[in-house]
């Protein structure tokens, strides 16, 4: 009786909490899980995968979506060296200021300044794009299964909403399976070879998300690597230290109960 | 002569000096080394030592936290991205802590359930049992002021539901809540007080726990018979038989912990909470922090209002019922003690209450299932509100209604007479 009541206890507490890492916000499909570089306790990411993902992201994503919380110095970690980031950096102006005048004045992009949003604040970023483009610097984060969703709604815009779901689309308006309401403000944004890959790569949606997901979970986690690698040595340190302590107490309870 | 004349000199010449002073190695000794323990403790014994050691870690942690969070709306949530991408060892520091309340929440309850089932707030523990009570309350106060300071939109719709439900209060229910909030709604002020209060509670915490193992120093510990100690042969000294027991306890749960801190440090939170506050979105479904979900049932449990039957005379509307409810299901806890007046302590020799509790137990989980549910939700084709409602009413009717006729009524089995004997039993057994 007591381990039918325990066996119903861990159920219903597997039950209770399989939902917490998945709140689907009414109505979206259910996104399928993909195969990432970064699963799993050693995952690590693919620099160029990375590399690739960022030129997707600015030759495409970045025109309305800004990326405010990376810095150009963490570009180190896609695996450029100094002098790259230092010329990446140059092709963007930020405004600084006030100089010995008072007066605010641009200047070229240092390693030091993080990566400038493309409007001066969400309003203007509404009043340009008739909704609020979120800033994609925690976005995998701010979302429920946040890699294989982004991956699912880049690759999930429909031509036509299915006639059984009764949606109609007003001007500015496309449909996304995956969008939760299935509304999405974003025209589709990626087609195929609409960015130039330097390598053999293969220019198609698909792999575009595949590389901008990528790039978007390193923005939002850029400590994950550090991160496994730590917690691999961190549980292999408390797995044998608990076999000593199991064993030292063993002895020490040995002369217990005789 | 001073108060410490039974006091034994240690051979440490600096110990000594310093024990003749002030005698905290005669205390230390006398508490945590020789303290006589029973012999028969399980493994859910082991929670008040792992509670100890998260209390430090999420004290510590937050110490570090504080160094470099700014409770400023403006600043708040950039000031912990911050931590998370450029402070060294932020992203350790945050997920350690942030992770340590799901993991002090976990033992916390696996701690009281073990104090329900074995009976340890039966006399003479029942002081004992409301600190412990007492400090649950401050735990589920001061982490839900804490789950605010990241000030992400689960921070700003969390706090303005849960500071909205004492707006219920008769007369002074909106004065109560402009003075959480420091103003008209969940702003600056109230992110700045509650930064202070998520400060200062820790340390009444670590007062109330002083006193929690004070007093279980006094009565000594209860253990899985339930019968008390009647002699050396019942019992061994803390050091080193619990101290050993304790760590190796504490390390199995550390594994579990780190899993979740290293590998999926996000799993139990909400992707919410990384979209910076907006006071003019409204999430979708706002759900609190998992250990809150049992009693956020509750709340939602009752939408009915209570009044006067064929009249439109409402006493007590749904919305202060669901309050009432919700904080009766914890402040029932203080009573406990005169609700069971059972004289045999442990659920081992209780078959009605053991079963009894245990169907409490998976009640308890099914209303954090509920919890977790949006209102409108249904399982099986019942309505959630309804399954909510039923759960709610077992709760209740547990301590209420069945603890006590079973005080009256249950025959227990046979006690055993001594906690050797019981041993020794089960060794030949």
């Amino acid at each position: 009786m007591t381990k039918y009541f325990f066996t119903l206890s861990v159920l219903m507490a597997l039950i209770t909490f399989s939902p917490l890492s998945s709140h689907a916000a009414g109505g979206g499909k259910t996104p399928p899980s993909q195969d990432w570089h970064f699963s799993g306790p050693f995952g690590t990411f693919d620099r160029a995968a990375l590399q690739r993902g960022f030129k997707v992201y600015r030759n495409v994503c970045a025109a309305c979506h800004g990326l405010k919380r990376v810095a150009f110095r963490n570009l180190e970690a896609l695996g450029y060296d100094e002098a790259q980031i230092k010329s990446i950096a140059a092709e963007y102006s930020v405004v600084d200021g006030p100089d010995d005048e008072g007066e605010m004045f641009e200047r070229t992009a240092l390693p030091s300044d993080r990566y400038p949003s493309p409007y001066p604040n969400d309003n203007a970023a509404r009043a340009a794009n008739g909704a609020l483009p979120p800033d994609l610097s925690l976005i995998t984060k701010a979302r429920a299964n946040g890699a294989n969703y982004l991956y699912a709604l880049m690759t999930g815009y429909k031509d036509n909403p299915p006639e059984e779901k009764h949606i109609k689309l007003s001007a500015g308006q496309y449909y996304n399976e995956y969008m939760p309401g299935y509304i999405i403000a974003m025209a589709p944004p990626l087609s195929d070879g609409v960015v130039a890959y330097e390598d053999e790569t293969p220019e198609t949606v698909s792999q575009y998300a595949k590389d901008l997901t990528e790039f978007l979970v390193w923005a939002a986690e850029p400590e994950m690597e550090k991160r496994k690698a730590m917690g691999i040595n961190v549980l292999f340190f408390l797995i044998v230290f608990a076999g000593v302590m199991y064993a030292y107490k063993k002895r020490i309870w040995a002369d217990v109960k005789k | 002569m001073g108060s410490n004349s039974d006091r034994q000199p240690f051979d440490n010449t600096v110990v000594e000096w310093v024990d003749s002073r002030l005698p905290i190695f005669t205390l230390l000794q006398k508490e945590y080394g020789v303290f006589p323990t029973p012999k028969n403790f399980n493994y859910f014994w082991n929670f008040g030592a792992i509670l100890m050691v998260m209390l430090m870690t999420m004290i510590v942690t937050g110490i570090f936290l504080a160094m470099h969070y700014t409770a400023d709306t403006t600043l708040a949530f950039d000031s912990v991205d911050r931590i998370m991408r450029d402070v060294n060892g932020g992203w350790l520091m945050r997920y350690i802590h942030m992770n340590g309340a799901s993991f002090f929440f976990l033992a916390v309850y696996i701690h009281i359930g073990r104090g329900m089932y074995y009976g340890s707030y039966k006399q003479p523990r029942e002081l004992l049992w409301i600190l412990g009570v007492l400090i649950f309350l401050l735990m589920m106060a001061t982490a839900f002021i804490g789950y605010v300071l990241p000030w992400g939109q689960m921070s700003l719709w969390g706090a303005t539901v849960i500071t909205n439900l004492f707006s219920a209060v008769p007369v002074l229910g909106e004065s109560i809540v402009t003075l959480l909030w420091g103003g008209f709604s969940v702003d600056n002020p109230t992110l700045t007080r509650f930064f202070a209060l998520h400060y200062l509670l820790p340390f009444v915490i670590f007062a109330v726990v002083f006193l929690h193992v004070w007093a279980l120093h006094v009565t000594g510990s209860n253990n899985p018979l339930g019968i008390d100690t009647k002699g050396k042969q019942d019992t061994l000294p803390f050091h080193p038989y619990y101290t050993v027991k304790d760590t190796f306890g504490l390390v199995v749960f550390l594994i579990l912990y780190a899993t979740f801190i290293f590998f999926l440090p996000n799993a139990l939170g909400h992707p919410d909470n990384y979209i910076p506050a907006d006071p003019l979105v409204t999430p979708a479904h706002i759900v609190p922090e998992w250990y809150f979900l049992p009693f956020y049932a509750i709340l939602r449990a009752i939408t009915f209002d209570i009044g006067i039957p064929f009249t439109d005379i409402v006493i007590i509307s749904a919305k202060l019922g669901g309050v009432i409810a919700m904080f009766g299901s914890i402040l029932l806890w203080f009573v406990l003690p005169w609700l069971d007046t059972h004289p045999v302590r442990s659920a081992k020799f209780r078959p009605l209450y053991r079963k009894f509790f245990f169907a409490l137990i998976v009640i308890f989980l099914f209303l954090g299932y509920a919890g977790s549910q949006s209102a409108d939700a249904t399982l099986l084709g019942v309505p959630m509100s309804i399954l909510g409602l039923l759960a709610t009413a077992y709760y209740f009717a547990f301590f209420l209604v069945i603890v006590p006729w079973l005080s009256k009524n249950e025959k227990a089995l046979d006690v055993p007479a001594s906690i050797n004997d019981a041993v020794l039993k089960d060794k030949k057994g």
